[in-house]
């Protein structure tokens, strides 16, 4: 980033989409507005991959990594989702284990151990963009809080992207991308994942009639 | 391509293409040749590495610590894809058997073989963290096969819990890789900063700090895969409610696959960080494993659910060597992994021929099984007096090694508090198996032991109502003993005399012991 600001600007902005849109997806209940919030979040990832894929020793590689965390993360998952949501007729998180103000105020708490536990990562990388490291945490430390709190189905694959989408950013901020072998298949085990869940939620409907996640106590000791 | 690295790959996924095609009886003996190939490609890795010696191309790589554990996943297959092939038969027999689930069933194993087979000889930490994450993917639909409740159940909890673990191991790794290429610049590339070869030689330029965080995420997420507390809550719903022999080689190899990635990676932490950090993490993993499998087996009433526990132990004993370190303690950590896999994976099937003649999975349903049906019941008892560790069986021997080396290491009051715990899991898992295969036979009814109290969970919740044994005449017993027998053989062979293995598990142990020079 050759002191040209737009490009940090349009950088900071990224960021500051991944942190927001972490914070929307604790925020609406409705889980029909999470699928264009993880496609927002999606773009801001790609965007922040771009960016530094221009700067990048092997900028080819670095494209093309970048292209497939856009192609993945814009279209697929959210078509995927939107599958998993059309299974599942009334699907509002009435009752979250943690409700929405406190669920906010955990954010802002998860935030601050982020830039804690994000230390070390910040001192070791030498790039300014390391710097913003703690979001890419933080969106992983969100996720989290969202699939232990939320008792639909499709919250707790949506926990399992923000989850997912926070080790990339973090991947991008503190390292400029794994190499692109390891990527594509981090990528490949993604959706497999996503389709793996889809079925399940199908078969959940199925068997329960519902893709309430409280129903799912038969087994235990 | 060298044809030794690519062996114990290539037969698994060419079993599955095969099975993809083949008519089914066909197919299930294919597959069972398919395991014996990644046996045999185990056994010749172990010929082509010798101490020091490693074979390595492109994204394979394999040193000793590759070959025993590529030697164990084909044992335990070998055993598990055999009775497969009658568990496939059985279920035809009963007519709940579609050509389509067979056909998706013989497809899976193979796929899930060649995951882990994939993962044991990656050459580079990325792509074991890929292959780790593809085995939970290929058995998510084996756990949920029967599309009961309990099943749906089991494998969503397998899936979230597992990827999110995982995913924390995803974050450890590009610690490790942000630490590897700040370390200094790699001339191959991004890529080689991931090999464990070259972690390995760079360990001591790692950031201390930045590898503290990295071993803490690494640990907590392979060990939510290999079953270690706290993250093992997905183990005994998954591995009761799959098939019985991918139960086998879920509880047999799979955890074991899962902790190899902790094995490789401790030696890179201890020349980064000093081998306290790991060994603390790991010892309190190791008891508490311990601690919650004791606790939970004493009042087990499902007998695959006891298995299950009784493999959360086992991880428990190996995080507890691994956690005391050096040769001695790593050789026994090796030995425990393929005897604990063979022992299990005897234990899993015959437990799955019981299922499959009594019609219930709970422990008071099962009396006298030894009368009625001896042979399946001595077979599963044997298997349960390898794992409780008695000789001649392979895990007395690891377990004695292990002791020994604690002591050595001055480890002696968390060795002694471990075997304690041990030794009541010894006798919860003694007086379950004995109340199911001694006593009369002529009462197999249940609702006297236990009234069905609407309240307790899992009677109330077995959504499969109990076969009763007129429905489904057990098929003649034929061979199915056959496999089992074998499995047990061997884990009493290696109890006794290692032979030609001896030299594999010393330069092993070494390995990973060491790390890679």
């Amino acid at each position: 980033m050759h002191g040209a600001t737009w490009v940090e600007q349009i950088f900071n902005l990224a960021c500051g989409l991944l942190l927001l849109t972490a914070v929307g997806a604790l925020w609406r209940r409705e889980t029909s507005a999470l699928i264009p919030i993880l496609a927002v979040q999606g773009g801001a990832l790609t965007v922040i991959a771009v960016l530094l894929a221009s700067g990048h020793p092997d900028a080819t590689e670095a494209m093309v990594v970048a292209a497939v965390v856009g192609l993945l993360k814009v279209v697929i998952i959210p078509l995927l989702l939107r599958r998993v949501r059309r299974l599942v007729r009334n699907a509002r998180e009435t009752r979250p284990l943690v409700n929405v103000a406190t669920s906010l105020l955990a954010a802002a708490g998860l935030c601050l151990l982020a830039y804690a536990a994000a230390r070390p990562l910040v001192a070791v990388a030498e790039t300014p963009t390391a710097r913003a490291t703690p979001v890419g945490l933080s969106l992983v430390l969100i996720g989290f809080f969202l699939a232990a709190t939320r008792h639909r189905a499709i919250s707790q694959i949506v926990g399992l992207l923000l989850i997912d989408n926070g080790i990339a950013a973090t991947a991008f901020l503190a390292t400029d991308g794994v190499p692109l072998i390891v990527e594509l298949g981090v990528c490949a085990d993604l959706v497999l994942a996503v389709l793996v869940l889809q079925v399940l939620t199908a078969r959940m409907v199925h068997t329960f009639g519902d893709g309430d996640l409280d129903d799912l106590r038969e087994l235990h000791d | 391509m060298n044809l030794t690295l690519l062996g114990p790959v290539a037969a698994p996924v060419a079993g599955a293409l095969l099975a993809a095609v083949l008519p089914r009886r066909v197919a299930a003996w294919t597959s069972l040749l398919a395991a014996v190939g990644v046996l045999a490609g185990g056994l010749a890795l172990a010929a082509r590495t010798g101490p020091g010696a490693t074979l390595a191309d492109g994204l394979l790589r394999a040193d000793a610590l590759t070959a025993w554990l590529v030697v164990a996943v084909g044992a335990v297959a070998t055993v598990a894809c055999w009775a497969g092939v009658h568990h496939l038969a059985d279920l035809a027999h009963r007519g709940d058997l579609t050509a389509g689930a067979a056909r998706r069933y013989l497809v899976l194993v193979q796929a899930f073989l060649a995951c882990m087979t994939v993962a044991v000889m990656a050459a580079n930490v990325g792509l074991f963290w890929v292959a780790v994450e593809a085995t939970t993917i290929v058995t998510a639909f084996l756990v949920g096969h029967q599309r009961t409740r309990a099943s749906v159940e089991a494998a969503w909890k397998y899936v979230v819990l597992c990827s999110i673990g995982v995913g924390i191991a995803l974050l450890g790794t590009i610690c490790v890789y942000a630490a590897a290429i700040a370390a200094g610049p790699t001339p191959a590339g991004g890529l080689e900063a991931l090999n464990w070869s070259y972690l390995n030689r760079h360990a001591a330029q790692l950031d201390p700090g930045l590898m503290r965080l990295a071993a803490g995420l690494i640990l907590l997420g392979f060990g939510a895969k290999a079953g270690l507390v706290p993250m093992h809550a997905w183990l005994p719903d998954a591995h009761s409610q799959a098939p019985a022999p991918v139960s086998a080689l879920m509880s047999g190899v799979l955890l074991s696959v899962a902790f190899y990635g902790i094995l490789r990676y401790k030696s890179i932490i201890d020349a980064a960080l000093g081998p306290a950090y790991v060994r603390t993490l790991l010892l309190v993993a190791g008891l508490g494993s311990l601690a919650l499998a004791a606790l939970l087996l004493v009042g087990q009433r499902d007998y695959k659910r006891l298995l299950a526990y009784s493999s959360i132990e086992h991880m428990g004993l190996i995080a507890l060597g691994t956690a005391i370190g050096g040769r001695l303690a790593l050789a026994a950590v090796l030995l425990h992994i393929l005897g604990h896999g063979l022992a299990k994976a005897v234990a899993f099937c015959g437990a799955g021929h019981l299922l499959h003649q009594v019609g219930s999975p709970l422990i008071t349903a099962v009396r006298g099984a030894l009368t009625r049906t001896p042979a399946t019941a001595g077979l599963f008892g044997l298997a349960v007096v390898a794992l409780l560790g008695l000789p001649p069986f392979a895990l007395f021997a690891s377990e004695i090694t292990l002791a020994r080396a604690g002591f050595a290491a001055g480890l002696g009051a968390v060795v002694t508090a471990a075997f304690l715990l041990v030794l009541v899991a010894f006798a919860a898992i003694a007086r379950h198996a004995a109340g199911m295969l001694l006593g009369s036979a002529a009462t197999p009814s249940v609702s006297p032991a236990s009234p069905p109290d609407p309240a307790s969970p899992v009677p109330a919740a077995d959504p499969v109502p109990p076969r009763p044994p007129a429905a489904a005449p057990a098929p003649r017993l034929g061979l199915r003993w056959l496999p089992l027998a074998l499995g047990l053989l061997t884990a009493a062979g290696l109890g006794i005399w290692l032979g030609p293995l001896q030299p594999l598990l010393d330069s092993a142990a070494l390995v990973a012991a060491e790390g890679i020079r």
